[in-house]
């Protein structure tokens, strides 16, 4: 039963997240076996552990043109695109410390960066965003499970590229933003049924270890 | 607590992960999420494909300076907007529509009450107090309705809603809810346009309480 005269606790931290304090502790494990990851998540580890800037130019050169073509398939001019582009990987650096290989790619981690900045800019309304479950906990790295994640990926990858050239067009449209929730059908014709309990995998070993960081 | 089995519908969620669901729409889905980590996963599973896409886009050569300016950005301390942490029933989403207050409740009558969290051309989203074994009022509503419990529970013709759970209402459906005996059922509910009440309330109080 809620208790409407206990006022609430509150609940705001202001996190100023700077330079070298934004390092996500880890249980890590030795570069030797991170070599199966692809080079993305390698250069967001590196970002994430040790402040990388090498990797981070790394990141920014493979996204930075992409993001833009992205951007701008929504009809945006090539310099708003560019500010757009530049707001998500200046993000991408601040808020490294949230990114989890067990539960998202890097491309998903930036897709999700960039339609939130795009909302924010284009639409000039606020995102809203589901809690996080962590901020910065430690965490044990699973290569296994990094590994298995970016499998399923590619299967998608290849499940995407096998759609028919109009119903890829639906498919782009809708994640693009493009298409109203009635106007998006129940099936998008992608196999997300394996990845999705992949990433659950990924979220119950978060859940567990956060249980027993608690109980320590 | 109970396992969720009213989930949200695949076009909501990739409208959602898409960033294309209206506002009062998407602060119940983001709530939902906050609460289910099934749904959690398969929006984490959508961002996947819209990762995928991003990925294969081809790509726009960026001005020669881009590079540097975000380089020279890096050291730029930023201050972070405020971060609502769950607190009592209410999940972060909600605690941030509520800037971190307690909900301010006004009667609406018969013990029900409501806290308008957002309300716009756009449509509405608001929280509603409801004494168990009280029926919702008796509403009618343009285009969808969506209402997900945080506390308590209600029925109505199309199933039982409990805490976690997201009853997807469209356009042609009037329905009376009813909430359980017992816990007050406390609800978020949005709606494209204001809501239209049947019997329960005549039209004419509408304006007053914007209901
Ligand atoms: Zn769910």
């Amino acid at each position: 039963m809620l208790n409407l005269e206990q006022p609430l606790r509150e609940t705001r931290q202001t996190t100023a997240v700077v330079g070298s304090a934004a390092c996500r502790k880890w249980d890590r494990v030795e570069e030797k076996d991170q070599l199966d990851y692809s080079d993305q998540t390698r250069w967001m580890m590196a970002v994430q552990a040790k402040r990388d800037r090498v990797a981070f130019g790394q990141l920014f050169d493979f996204y930075a043109p992409r993001l833009k073509g992205f951007v701008m398939r929504t009809g945006v001019p090539s310099a708003q695109a560019e500010d757009i582009v530049q707001e998500v990987m200046l993000t991408v650096w601040r808020k490294a410390a949230q990114f989890d290989p067990h539960r998202a790619q890097v491309s998903s981690w930036i897709y999700q960066i960039a339609r939130n900045r795009q909302i924010d800019v284009l639409r000039r309304e606020n995102r809203v965003m589901p809690e996080e479950l962590t901020q910065e906990a430690d965490l044990t790295e699973d290569a296994s499970q990094i590994v298995a994640l970016e499998q399923e990926t590619e299967t998608l990858r290849a499940a995407l590229a096998g759609l028919k050239p109009g119903q890829r067009e639906m498919v782009e449209k809708a994640y693009l933003g493009e298409l109203s929730h009635s106007e998006i059908q129940a099936e998008t014709g992608l196999p997300l049924g394996t990845i999705k309990s992949r990433i659950r995998l990924g979220l119950e070993k978060l859940r567990h270890e956060l249980k027993e960081l608690r109980n320590a | 607590m109970t396992a969720i089995s009213h989930h949200i519908s695949e076009p909501l969620m990739v409208a959602y992960a898409a960033g294309n669901l209206a506002e009062p729409y998407a602060l119940v889905v983001a709530t939902h999420i906050s609460m289910c980590d099934e749904c959690r996963a398969r929006m984490a599973a959508h961002e996947c494909a819209g990762g995928v896409l991003l990925e294969g886009t081809g790509g726009q050569a960026v001005s020669g300076d881009l590079k540097d300016r975000v380089l020279s950005g890096l050291d730029t301390e930023v201050k972070e907007a405020p971060v609502y942490a769950r607190s009592g029933v209410f999940p972060g989403p909600v605690m941030a529509a509520l800037k971190g207050k307690p909900p301010q409740w006004k009667s609406l009558g018969f013990g029900v009450r409501q806290q308008i969290l957002q309300s716009s051309g756009k449509g509405s989203v608001r929280l509603l107090y409801i004494p168990g074994g009280q029926a919702v009022p008796d509403h009618s509503h343009d285009g969808l309705e969506l209402t997900l419990v945080l506390q308590g529970a209600f029925s109505d013709e199309s199933g039982r809603f409990g805490v976690g759970d997201l009853e997807i209402a469209d356009d042609d459906v009037d329905h009376a809810p009813m909430a359980e005996h017992g816990e007050v059922c406390i609800c978020l509910a949005a709606t494209s346009a204001p809501l239209r009440f049947n019997s329960w309330m005549p039209r004419l109080f509408q304006p007053l309480f914007r209901i």
